[in-house]
């Protein structure tokens, strides 16, 4: 296609754009309604899967050892743990160094802990990390099995609750954002297509004077997708604006040391172009289902 | 150039239009299409540029066989004629400019190209100065200059025309044909039908008579032949 072609499209789209005057709001309308609320999910989700990520980045296994142990068979649980092949990282940490850790994390009220320095209650622990932490639990039940491991914890309850959690939100999210995608689809497929019966003669006269049916199919295929990329200006604004205020104000959120939400820049950036590239993708879809069937004249 | 052999048309409804016609017109010539109404005129006429698809026969155009022509290549054979019609068929939006330059559009002549020859055709039916009209600015036999310039614009061999003066007063369609003369005398072949008995009897041309889908008279220099 010559360039100059291509001007002619774009010009006829976007002048179809101008003349359809409601219709045309009506349409941006529902793809701004839409956009803002695919924006909201994205954004609320996204956060939750990065604060999920996190969490389970601080996922670990203690494996307690027997307390009457020998510093061989420690070493072999040691060798034993590694030979794990989900296992990522070993760290030995002796009853000593529990001790001195639990004392600090506790601060005013560690100091009750201090007398058992001379006689330590505690266990030699080994502190195990997965390469995936949804093989926390599987590589806990195996270390489990160890000889001269006495006892595991990994927050058992707090890691299979978060993996759930974090599937569930995932799913939900997903077919909400898809459910919206094809009304606003639905809705502009029939803005496109009002409009195309009330053009129908004269697509029939284009037809006998020539044209292809791609040559008339380009405008609206251009009307569509700026009616996309207009409502995608308004949510692009919302959710940018809305989120640096989150982000940027020390709110009740932020203060869980463990909900850090992901950084305006370039968060935000990549977002607009998202909820951009879903608006012009919905009207482009829109407009090609509508024309589809109206070129038989 | 163009060559029908044994055509016939039935209409999906079952009402058979055109009921086996053979004839030949060559390059250059200026024919009139006469008959009562519902006789198949306009049948015959749409058979040329495949707006309607013959039921049985073949059609040669161009040396383009309609017959055993592809959907895709329709839009080619109609750029290679121009039609012109009783109520005009113009793009009721768009400017008288942008109407003939539309068929340009669509065959992507350049942006330069386009404007030259435009002004040219519209130079030739006398609209230059009502460039930027749009059509319901204009009077019936404006219209049809349009058309006529739209349907020349692209350089056709072959120009159609279905009663371009049915809806026009006595004056206009004189001054319309004296466009399609011109037309015809710089080698463009003419098809006409009209129920005009005036015009068939004073610029004498071929006259084809069809009366129930079938030729029942073709003469050179002929006569229009019915009353009223
Ligand atoms: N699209 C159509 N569908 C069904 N019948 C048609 C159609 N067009 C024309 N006809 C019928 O075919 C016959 C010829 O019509 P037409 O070619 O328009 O004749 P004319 O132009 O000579 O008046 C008429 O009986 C008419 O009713
Ligand atoms: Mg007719």
């Amino acid at each position: 296609m010559r360039f100059s072609t291509l001007q002619r499209h774009v010009r006829e789209g976007s002048r179809n754009i101008w003349r359809n005057g409601w219709m045309t709001v009506a349409s941006v309308g529902a793809v701004t309604t839409t956009l803002v609320l695919v924006g909201a999910f994205l954004a609320l989700m996204l956060n939750l899967s990065n604060i999920a990520t996190n969490l389970e980045k601080d996922v670990q296994i203690k494996a307690l050892i027997d307390l009457t142990a020998d510093q061989a068979e420690i070493d072999a649980v040691g060798d034993a743990i590694q030979r794990i092949p989900e296992v990522a990282s070993v760290t030995f940490s002796s009853k000593d160094e529990e001790l001195s850790s639990l004392i600090d994390s506790l601060g005013e009220e560690g100091k009750v802990w201090e007398m058992y320095e001379q006689d330590n209650p505690l266990n030699d622990v080994y502190i195990v990390k997965t390469t995936d932490p949804l093989d926390t639990i599987s590589v806990a039940k195996k270390i489990a099995s160890i000889t001269n491991v006495e006892e595991i914890t990994y927050g058992q309850e707090v890691v299979q609750n978060l993996f759930k959690f974090n599937q569930y939100a995932r799913n939900i999210g997903l077919v909400l954002i898809v459910g919206l995608i094809f009304t606003a689809i639905f809705l502009i497929s029939n803005t496109i297509k009002i409009t195309i019966i009330a053009r129908r003669r004269e697509i029939g006269i284009m037809k006998l004077v020539g044209a292809t049916d791609s040559f008339i199919r380009w405008p609206f295929f251009i009307e569509g997708l700026l009616l996309g990329v207009l409502g995608s200006i308004v949510p692009i604004l919302i959710i940018t604006t809305g989120y640096y205020y989150l982000s940027h104000s020390g709110n009740a959120l932020t203060q869980f040391s463990f909900v850090e939400l992901l950084p305006f820049s370039p968060f935000a950036i990549q977002l607009s172009l998202v909820i951009l590239a879903i608006g012009a993708g919905i009207g482009v879809w829109g407009s090609v289902m509508s024309i589809r069937k109206f070129l038989k004249v | 150039m163009i060559a029908m052999e044994n055509v016939y048309k039935t209409y999906p409804n079952g009402v058979t239009a055109i009921n086996g016609i053979d004839v030949t017109i060559d390059q250059g010539e200026f024919v009139y299409i006469v008959g009562p109404s519902g006789a198949g005129k306009s049948t015959f006429i749409k058979l040329m540029f495949r707006e309607e698809v013959p039921t049985k026969g073949n059609i040669v155009i161009n040396n383009r066989n309609l017959a055993k022509m592809k959907w895709k290549e329709v839009p080619l054979l109609r750029r290679d004629i121009g039609v012109v019609y009783q109520d005009f068929k113009l793009l009721p939006k768009l400017t008288v400019y942008e109407n003939v330059a539309f068929a340009l559009e669509v065959i992507e002549e350049t942006p330069r190209n386009i404007r030259r020859r435009v002004m040219q055709v519209l130079d030739q039916v006398g609209l230059k100065n009502k460039a930027r009209f749009i059509p319901d600015e204009l009077s019936g036999g404006e219209q049809q200059r349009v058309a006529i310039a739209r349907a020349i614009v692209n350089h056709p061999k072959l120009l159609i025309a279905d009663e371009p003066t049915g809806n026009l007063d006595p004056e206009t369609s004189w001054e319309i044909m004296r466009i399609l003369e011109e037309i015809n005398a710089s080698g463009t072949t003419i098809i006409m039908a009209t129920h005009s008995k005036e015009i068939v009897n004073t610029i004498k041309k071929r006259v084809i008579a069809i009366e129930g889908g079938l030729i029942v008279r073709d003469e050179h220099r002929g006569e229009y032949g019915y009353e009223i």
